[in-house]
């Protein structure tokens, strides 16, 4: 049911039976290591490039959340997916593997939870029993196709972010035992006509904004109803100033709840500047330490803004800006 | 940012730069300028140091020691580039790594790794002058033009 002006309510609250998440040797470092289901301790996973070791995680992290729901493949009726590379090609050629009915997303980093609401879209709609969603990121194939070839010793600003190195999926069914998918705000398109891939976090903060403003205006809520409110990958410079921005426009979240899947990924002492970013910043964060504390207690509601830059390389060597998106979900442990 | 770029921007466009510049952490510019100064002139006198090894024991003149000095640097950049010690060591050096010899191998040798899944020819090949190439092009253009300029001095009887 449509709410407000772009707030989908989903009155039969779709289920997140099962959830996983795989992420690489950087991930396992950091401080979320044990809420990741497969952890490897290579970028290749025995591949020849690092686009196929992207699909590999993708497709793992896809098994992985098929055999905890206790399920097969063919029980899965669609698949949902999306990621970074040009035409998606981890997710297709996962797809492939997979070999269910599938429709490829690109929403940049917020693919996660694009996925995830058109998943519950589908399944709240009775348009399926069970839908798998997912997201994926390489931190060596991301970088290989938006900046520099990885061994290229060029010094990074202080407000870059690491590409996150996994993937995170979940099934979404119509009954069940697990969180539930409430609600779901789709965001615009937000250019605040910054153009420094360096500084993303910058770039995607109004986005985050303003879906945050649009999910709290259409649902008539405080934003104290939620025990987290998780941006996906705005790291330390633009959840800052995401925060900023909101209290200037006069919403106040507590600071004790709202948080940032890049800030949450890594520890300080990890050299990844800004924090985290990537498809499989929110994915990873989400499927794994988010709804882990979810299912011990700790979180009972929460919010996951993903944010995402929709740019190209080509659009940005054409001197373009970043426009930038943001796709709020709701989950909640009834 | 030039003003032509910011004239394009709408009111609240430019008042959210501003704001978001006031949030964020600048670039280290002091901190990174002692730093490649250390790691370049550090690269410098190991270059000069093989240099007059190369004079004092393979028998080269200062003209000649140039060749054998430059080709070892690239070798040792190319080396570490391939080991992924390169980008780690630029990280907290910056132009330092960048501005001497070592960088332009690090251009080629990175690019040329990182599109070795696409092949030989179109891989490799074709992408191991990706960052170089510019420098190539514009490096051959500056020389040229700068000969031109050197040989209408000299025609008009300058030094």
């Amino acid at each position: 049911m449509l709410k407000g002006h772009q707030t989908w309510v989903f009155d039969n609250k779709p289920v997140i039976i099962a959830s996983a998440a795989a992420g690489g040797p950087f991930e396992a470092a950091g401080p979320l290591s044990n809420d990741f289901d497969i952890l490897h301790k290579d970028i290749w996973l025995g591949q020849n490039s690092y686009e196929k070791a992207e699909k590999m995680f993708l497709e793992q992290a896809c098994e992985k959340a098929i055999a905890k729901a206790s399920m097969k493949k063919e029980d899965i009726q669609f698949f949902l997916s999306g990621d970074l590379m040009n035409q998606v090609i981890s997710s297709s050629f996962a797809a492939r593997t997979l070999g269910m009915p599938y429709l490829g997303l690109f929403g940049a980093c917020s693919s996660a939870m694009e996925s995830l609401a058109l998943a519950s879209l589908i399944v709240d709609n009775k348009f399926a029993d069970y839908v798998l969603a997912a997201a994926s990121s390489h931190n060596a194939a991301a970088e290989k196709q938006f900046r520099y070839p990885t061994e290229y010793g060029s010094q990074k600003p202080p407000t870059a972010q690491w590409t996150v190195t996994g993937a995170g999926a979940a099934v979404v069914a119509n009954q069940g035992k697990g969180p539930s998918v409430m609600a779901a705000t789709i965001g615009r398109i937000i250019d605040m006509g910054l153009s420094d891939p360096f500084n993303m976090g910058a770039a995607m903060a109004p986005a985050a904004v303003d879906t945050t403003e649009a999910h709290f205006r259409d649902m008539q809520l405080d934003p104290n109803h939620y025990d987290v409110i998780a941006t996906g990958d705005l790291g330390r410079v633009g959840h800052r100033i995401a925060g900023d921005l909101l209290l200037e426009h006069g919403m106040k979240i507590p600071r004790e709840i709202f948080t940032d899947c890049g800030l949450l990924i890594y520890s300080s002492e990890q050299p990844v500047m800004a924090g985290g970013s990537g498809c499989g910043c929110s994915a990873t964060v989400t499927y794994g330490h988010l709804l882990h504390r979810m299912k011990k207690g700790e979180i009972n509601k929460m919010l996951i803004i993903a944010t995402g830059a929709l740019l190209s390389p080509i659009s940005y060597q054409q001197k373009e800006s970043i426009p930038c998106i943001a796709h709020a979900v709701a989950i909640e442990m009834l | 940012m030039s003003s032509k770029k910011k004239k394009k921007l709408t009111p609240t466009q430019q008042k959210y730069q501003v704001f978001a510049k006031e949030r964020e952490p600048k670039r280290p510019v002091v901190k990174n300028s002692i730093r490649a100064f250390i790691a370049g002139g550090l690269i410098c006198t190991f270059g000069q140091g093989l240099q007059w090894m190369y004079i004092r024991y393979f028998n080269f003149t200062e003209k000649t020691a140039g060749d054998p000095t430059v080709a070892t640097l690239i070798i040792i950049s190319v080396l570490l580039t391939g080991l992924g010690v390169y980008d780690h060591i630029a990280q907290w050096a910056g132009a330092g790594t960048a501005v001497p010899v070592t960088g332009f191998a690090n251009t080629i040798a990175s690019a040329s790794i990182e599109h070795r899944s696409e092949g030989y020819v179109l891989g490799v090949g074709g992408n191991m002058f990706k960052l170089a190439g510019s420098v190539i092009a514009f490096g051959v253009f500056s020389a040229f033009v700068v000969a031109l300029i050197k040989i209408t001095i000299k025609s008009l009887g300058g030094v």
